[in-house]
């Protein structure tokens, strides 16, 4: 019997699957229109509020950008995100891809790191503002490295919430507004933590992904920042399996 | 070698899938027979690992599927019915994704798969616009991209043509001469036509299994007749029929429109054992100077069994089984 063959061998395939499941989704991505309107959109949104602050207050800086970047991403990850289950499991190819030789784990990590990917890229043309902005004045470079970098674990912690969101129903449009919720929810809290007793404001502030991001888009890279946004995006994935195997039993 | 002890699946209350134990040998084609919702569906997703069982367990070659999953699903092609497949890709693009997938040579893999499976014209197009038979072929191509041990096919010939039909069923008679094919189905000519083995599945139990022929002979031959007469009535008819040994029931059957006859007589025959009694039949109308119109098999013995025994395991709740025909 040539049973620890298969096993062996699958090990060592392992990443080399999910690889496979991220470029299928990114390439499902790009050859549609989606990703084209989607990153329109954001750039133009993007931009209103990068422009108005560069043209009417006068200022050399991306702060404005990044500040809203939270609500912004809020709207536009779910939009990425909301197909990447829910397709699946409403045209039956859930079936198809689940009987390949692969685990929940694979699937899920592949379809993440696509989602992911398919978000930064839809920060990639508002390097532009930066341009714009080293053109036009002497920025401190600081606020727009920590700002894009924040933005990666963002972008990261958002995907995952809707990679989540996509695993709990077949419906498109109930994935992008449990995303939509749950991302608008910790981008905007703290504006709403000054009406509650300054105890519990600590302990809630820790969940605002707002808070956190704005520390490392002033350029200060704490780790428990960092913490945060791998912590969430741990969180969501390991949720997310746990969905898909759940379906199984 | 496929084993299934003791296996159960419940959806909240509804048992799809009721302590079923079988084993399949390697190198059988099985044809998993049933009515709609008789578990068909439910024990092959539990089979390739889509469905956990709620009870029992599944071994293949001595692995459990609990335990090494990704291992058996290596060892299994498996084709869902109606083949769900990304519609948005072109068909060259998924082989490609699928050999990958498997960790085959897709350069190699995907050009003799499109040969065997008839779908050298259709690579360049996309999957959403191919037709249901074309579709059924990718996710063939699909199921047999790694050179699977076993092969899983899910109502493989639904929603085709006559000719479809054929084709699949000849590619899986090739297909499984060296390896071990389970087909589910609910049309009973193509068990007959492709299987070794029949297990009829009724309410989530397993109601018959053994091999095409034995099953047949095991439950007796009943064949029924269709038989359209004009120039008589009814009952003339039917009281020459009393004469024939080995008709047993007679009925009614669908009155059929034949031109310048007023009112020929249909009835169908229910006739026991394996004496071929349309000759007499013939002869005593033909004497009587009647026309005869039709004389059929109507169903083959293998429906008549299927018929009773999964009527039987209904214990007349009234389940239809027209679907069936």
């Amino acid at each position: 019997m040539k049973t620890t063959v298969p096993a062996l061998r699958h090990s060592a395939q392992r990443p080399r699957v999910a690889t496979v499941i991220m470029k299928r989704e990114l390439a499902a991505y790009f050859s549609g229109p989606i990703a084209y309107i989607v990153t329109g959109l954001f750039l133009l949104f993007s931009g209103i509020l990068f422009f108005s602050a560069f043209f009417l207050q006068d200022r050399a800086e991306l702060r404005r950008f990044f500040d809203n970047l939270p609500i912004l991403l809020s709207f536009f990850i779910p939009a990425l995100t909301m197909r990447l289950f829910s397709e699946e499991k409403r045209s039956g190819t859930i079936e198809t891809l689940m009987t390949l030789p692969v685990t929940e784990l694979d699937v899920v990590w592949g379809k993440f790191v696509a989602a992911w990917i398919s978000a930064v890229a839809m920060l990639v043309p508002t390097l532009s503002y930066v341009v714009t902005v080293a053109l036009f004045g002497n920025p401190d470079p600081g606020p727009i490295v920590g700002g894009y970098l924040g933005a990666l674990f963002l972008c990261a912690a958002f995907s995952a919430i809707g990679l989540f969101a996509s695993s709990v129903t077949k419906n498109q449009i109930i994935a992008f507004f449990i995303t939509f919720g749950i991302s608008i929810v910790v981008s905007t809290m703290d504006v709403f933590l000054i009406f509650l007793p300054g105890s519990i404001v600590d302990f809630l502030a820790y969940f605002s992904a707002s808070a956190h991001f704005g520390s490392i888009a002033r350029g200060i890279i704490d780790t428990r920042d960092l913490l945060y946004f791998v912590s969430v995006t741990l969180l969501f994935l390991v949720l997310t399996v746990e969905v898909e195997q759940r379906e199984r039993r | 070698m496929i084993e299934l002890s003791h296996v159960s699946r419940t959806f909240g209350a509804f048992r799809a899938v009721d302590d079923i134990s079988v084993s399949i040998p390697s190198g059988q084609i099985v044809g998993l027979l049933g009515p709609n919702g008789a578990g068909k569906t439910t024990t092959m997703r539990m089979i390739t690992g889509f469905l956990a069982p709620s009870g029992g367990s599944i071994s293949i070659d001595g692995m459990n599927i609990a335990e090494e999953p990704v291992a058996i699903k290596r060892k299994i092609g498996y084709m869902p019915e109606s083949a769900p497949l990304y519609s948005d890709m072109i068909v060259d693009d998924y082989l490609r994704y699928v050999a990958a997938m498997q960790g085959v040579d897709a350069d190699a893999k995907v050009a003799s798969l499109a040969n065997v499976c008839g779908l050298t014209e259709v690579m360049h197009k996309n999957i959403g616009e191919l037709s249901r038979g074309y579709k059924q072929r990718v996710g063939l191509a699909h199921a047999l991209m790694q050179d699977p041990e076993i092969l899983i096919l899910d109502e493989p010939t639904s929603g085709l043509d006559p000719n479809q039909i054929i084709e699949v069923r000849n590619l899986i008679k090739e297909i499984g001469r060296t390896r071990t094919v389970i087909v589910s189905t609910h049309i009973l000519g193509e068990v007959e036509m492709i299987c070794d083995r029949v297990i009829i599945i009724s309410k989530g139990k397993i109601v018959a299994d053994g091999p095409t022929e034995e099953i047949r002979g095991h439950f007796g031959h009943y064949t029924t007749l269709r038989l359209t007469v004009g120039g008589c009535t009814r009952d003339e008819l039917v009281h020459l029929l009393g004469s024939v040994r080995g008709i047993g029931a007679l009925r009614d059957a669908n009155p059929v429109y034949i031109r310048g006859e007023a009112a020929p007589v249909s009835l169908m025959l229910s006739v026991e054992g394996d004496e071929e009694l349309r000759p007499a039949i013939f002869r005593l109308i033909a004497d009587r100077g009647w026309t005869l119109y039709e004389l059929a098999v109507q169903t083959s013995s293998l429906e008549e069994v299927f018929r009773a025994l999964t009527v039987d395991a209904a214990t007349g709740t009234g389940t239809s089984n027209e679907e069936v025909v």
